[in-house]
């Protein structure tokens, strides 16, 4: 129950008055107040500081150790308190938590204490406020990551039972792992070098002969180029093959950047060898060399900085997309002005918009190389304002990307975001839970607590013979104790089910219901107040009081069955079903297999009737006496019972 | 002219952060000032007025200030103290109408003497007592008679309560059929409202009702 606002919960059960006059059946059975204290002032002794506070601000969270009777394992009774052995400054905002419904987390508090407090008292630490829920999520991650760290540290020793996949792919990971990793990392890495090397040297003008004209080592060199080219790309093939045997997810690993990279850097030599002494294509397949270029990015899984680096371009990416916009819009402003400035003079190199664009942007970068010049007086005055504003305009988002840099560099080595994003959502999913779990507590004492109600009843005409020891050992046994204002609470919603006469169930029962209504015809709207005779095959709506109740224990769709019923019906307005116990027919085992629905409002009936509903219907006498139906009660499966 | 400039920068960039106040020409702050403070009366005099004793008093009260420091509660508040309850469905209808009859004066907040005085009626009161209070609860516009509509918007305010997830599935005519049997039994002469006098007199008849009256004699 929300705990915050207990101290409302009378006021709650006082507006039920509305529902009152307007409910047609009778109300259960309020809960009795067993050992009615007034609320006193307990002493909560912490490592001998003294807190006192009232009873009742500790029960309103009944799952806590506080709250619940967890608590009476530190009362001292010479005292007359409860004593602690902890922390009291970490206590003092757990009592505020009970005070206040919020949760704050004390800045000054180290964070592991504070959580080991947190869990000693039963809180979850989800609850925090947002006023602090934040720091306390950037201080746990930090120290997570420091924790990590240090485990990263110890994680050198082999465990055992890896198998030669997951071996290979700790060994691509952490070339630290092992001495084949390491020398594998650096030959890789040396591969990349002579690769990005030779590229380079392959297009220098090497010595000539003195009647040819200067040729690149490339073309003088061929056979070799293309030895070193072929072994670099059959290293890389090797590797990226191996990678890709050991990858944990196949799927997740090609869509990775680093093997798009790899991927990028070793297929134009494969093109290459596919698409050769083709005349036509040999253009397009020397522009694919300039791919063989990316072979440099994969040093960035040797660099962590460079890795950074790309991560930082990523998450600017909004900065330097303003820098590129605004920059775009400046040229062609710039451009324009200067085109139509220097339309005028003659031999002026502005022969176009586009043209200008590269004046434009010379200017604005403060480059300058003057091999487009103003000549015109208005030019020269629009030339000097492009090149002050260019300055500016360039100058503005830069320090916001430098910041964001020097931030993430600091601060999110590790890619922490997506971590986030991941934790956002089981808090969420944790919060959840716990709300739910207060609305699924009623339903649960429901089931309990009318269960045993029930079965008090079915004792009455077998219990004559057995000790009443043995009962109150049962009841005890079943009589799950729930704290006073959860009985209330779920006396209230009780009251608000009789008044609507519907039931609370949860999603999922209610889905299947749902799907199994499909099944069932409603009959027409027009209330029955007799008896319906025989075997129907329609249910009535809820004139007639059916419902199905889960059992604890029984499968739900064991008890979704029948697509025939009976109902009895009693005279008058108020129709109820009434619960009917064979003493001959039904043997215990069956009866706890029933459900119960409600708790008799009136302990003193003398006959309790239920509406037998199944398959091969049994015979059920109701007190009225009609209603027949087919021999045999063989197979009962109590849909609902109800009590007069 | 300096000046000038810095005060028009200045407002030019109030306004961008939506500060400014185009009417009044003045610049508004974000959060209101304190809330007003409304202290009761002392308990002697809520003792003669209310039938709970001065311990029950001093319980409510502690709660009350709990959840509304200001010594105030809004509709607002009302509603999600309300909701708390109810975590499976919308009680926000059945809040206002709550609302609406624990404010007698009618000035839009229930002070603690609003909120004591109608406890005292229904848990402390007399069967006629509480009968008057369920009857002025439900007539919404306070002209002395229950019509249909009035009903019709009270019990889908209750079957609002209860959510989705039912058993039975909740129809979408539930509450009028309600409304329906509601009114056969309580309009005796068919008029198609319900008066004060037909309510109680109807209510007395039905036992249901009156054992449940007799719950609240022992909420507090």
């Amino acid at each position: 129950m929300a705990a915050g606002v207990a101290a409302w919960l009378p006021f709650a059960r006082a507006a039920a008055i509305g529902w009152m006059p307007v409910a047609n059946l009778p109300m259960p059975v309020a809960p009795t107040e067993k050992n009615k204290r007034q609320d006193e002032l307990i002493i909560l002794n912490v490592s001998g500081r003294r807190f006192q506070t009232w009873r009742n601000t500790l029960d309103r969270y009944p799952d806590t150790l506080l709250g619940s009777s967890e608590k009476e394992f530190f009362y001292n009774e010479e005292t007359k308190e409860y004593f602690f052995d902890r922390d009291p400054d970490v206590f003092r905002s757990v009592l505020n938590f009970y005070r206040t419904g919020k949760l704050h987390y004390p800045r000054y508090e180290c964070i592991s204490s504070y959580d080991e407090e947190l869990a000693f008292f039963g809180i979850l630490p989800e609850i925090i406020g947002d006023c602090c829920y934040e720091e306390y999520k950037d201080r746990k991650r930090e120290n997570a990551e420091r924790l990590m760290d240090d485990q990263e540290d110890n994680k050198d020793a082999k465990l055992p039972n890896m198998t030669f996949r997951e071996t290979m792919w700790r060994a691509f990971e952490n070339p630290h792992t092992s001495t084949m990793a390491l020398v594998f990392y650096y030959v890789t890495g040396f591969f990349i070098a002579v690769s990005v090397i030779t590229n380079v040297v392959e297009t220098v003008p090497c010595g000539s002969s003195p009647n040819m004209k200067e040729v690149p080592c490339g073309e003088r060199y061929t056979v070799a180029f293309f030895c070193m080219d072929t072994a670099c790309v059959m290293i890389f093939t090797v590797e990226y093959l191996m990678r890709l045997f050991a990858a944990p997810s196949r799927y997740r690993f090609m869509r990775s950047v680093m093997s798009i990279i790899d991927v990028v850097a070793i297929l134009p030599y494969y093109i290459g060898l596919v698409m050769t002494d083709n005349e036509d294509v040999s253009g397009a397949f020397v522009t694919l060399r300039v791919f063989r270029v990316f072979r440099i990015f994969k040093f960035s899984r040797h660099s962590q900085g460079l890795r950074i680096l790309g991560y930082t371009l990523k998450s600017c990416a909004s900065e330097l997309g303003f820098l590129l916009f605004s920059l775009t819009m400046a040229i062609i402003i710039f451009a324009t002005v200067m085109f139509y400035a220097e339309k005028g003079s003659s031999s002026s190199k502005f022969t176009s918009i586009p043209a200008s664009f590269w004046y434009t942007i010379v200017t604005m970068t403060t480059l300058g190389y003057g091999d487009m010049v103003p000549k015109t007086i208005a030019g020269k005055i629009f030339g000097s304002i492009c090149s002050l504003s260019g300055v500016l305009v360039i100058a503005l988002p830069v320090p916001v990307i430098v910041s964001n840099f020097s931030r993430i560099y600091h601060q999110n080595q590790r890619a922490d975001k997506r971590r986030a994003q991941k934790v956002q959502k089981a808090r969420l999913a944790r919060i959840r839970i716990s709300k739910t779990g207060s609305s699924n507590a009623f339903l649960h004492s429901k089931r309990n607590g009318l269960f045993n109600e029930a079965l008090e009843f079915t004792q009455l005409p077998y219990k004559m013979n057995l000790s009443d020891q043995s009962s109150t050992e049962e009841e005890q046994r079943l009589n799950k104790s729930t704290s006073l204002l959860e009985s209330q609470h779920h006396h209230l919603l009780h009251c608000l089910e009789k008044t609507t006469n519907h039931e609370f169930v949860d999603e999922q029962y209610y889905q299947q219901s749902y799907l199994d209504a499909g099944l069932q015809n409603y009959p027409s709207r027009s209330p029955s107040l007799s008896s319906q005779d025989g075997v129907t095959g329609t249910c009535c709506t809820r004139r007639s009081k059916k419902h199905h109740s889960p059992l604890p224990n029984a499968s739900a769709p064991a008890h979704l069955q029948p697509l025939k019923h009976t109902h009895t019906h009693q005279q008058g307005l108020q129709e109820l079903s009434t619960i009917h116990i064979q003493p001959l027919s039904t043997s215990r085992s069956s009866l706890n297999m029933r459900v119960d629905e409600q708790a008799p409002l009136n302990c003193q009936s003398s006959q309790i009737t239920t509406a037998i509903i199944s398959i091969p219907t049994p015979p059920v006498t109701t007190p009225e006496g009609d209603a027949p139906l087919p021999a045999g009660p063989t197979h009962q499966n109590v849909v609902k019972v109800s009590a007069l | 002219m300096k000046a000038k400039n810095r005060d028009q920068s200045l407002s030019d960039s109030r306004e961008l952060d939506g500060s400014y106040d185009q009417l009044t020409d003045s610049v508004e702050d974000d959060f209101e000032l304190s809330t007003v403070c409304h202290r009761p009366e002392s308990m002697d005099k809520l003792q003669e007025q209310t039938k709970f004793t001065k311990k029950e008093l001093q319980v409510l009260y502690r709660g009350f200030k709990n959840e509304c420091p200001s010594g105030v509660v809004n509709e607002e508040s009302f509603k999600t103290i309300y909701s708390q309850f109810f975590p499976q469905g919308d009680s926000s209808m059945y809040a206002h109408f709550l609302f609406e009859a624990f404010d007698t004066n009618k000035n839009g907040s229930v002070s603690f003497e609003d909120f004591v005085f109608g406890l005292s009626i229904i848990l402390r009161g007399t069967i006629n007592d509480r009968l008057n209070w369920a009857f002025n609860l439900y007539d919404l516009n306070k002209d002395g008679c229950i019509t249909k509509e009035e009903m019709l918007d009270i019990m889908k305010s209750i079957y609002d309560m209860m959510g989705k997830y039912t058993y039975p599935t909740m129809q979408d005519d539930a509450p009028r059929e309600h409304v329906e049997s509601f009114f056969q039994k309580m309009d005796r002469n068919k008029d198609g409202v319900v008066t004060i006098e037909e309510f109680i007199e109807s209510c007395k008849k039905d036992e249901n009702i009156m054992q449940s009256m007799q719950l609240f004699d022992n909420v507090i």
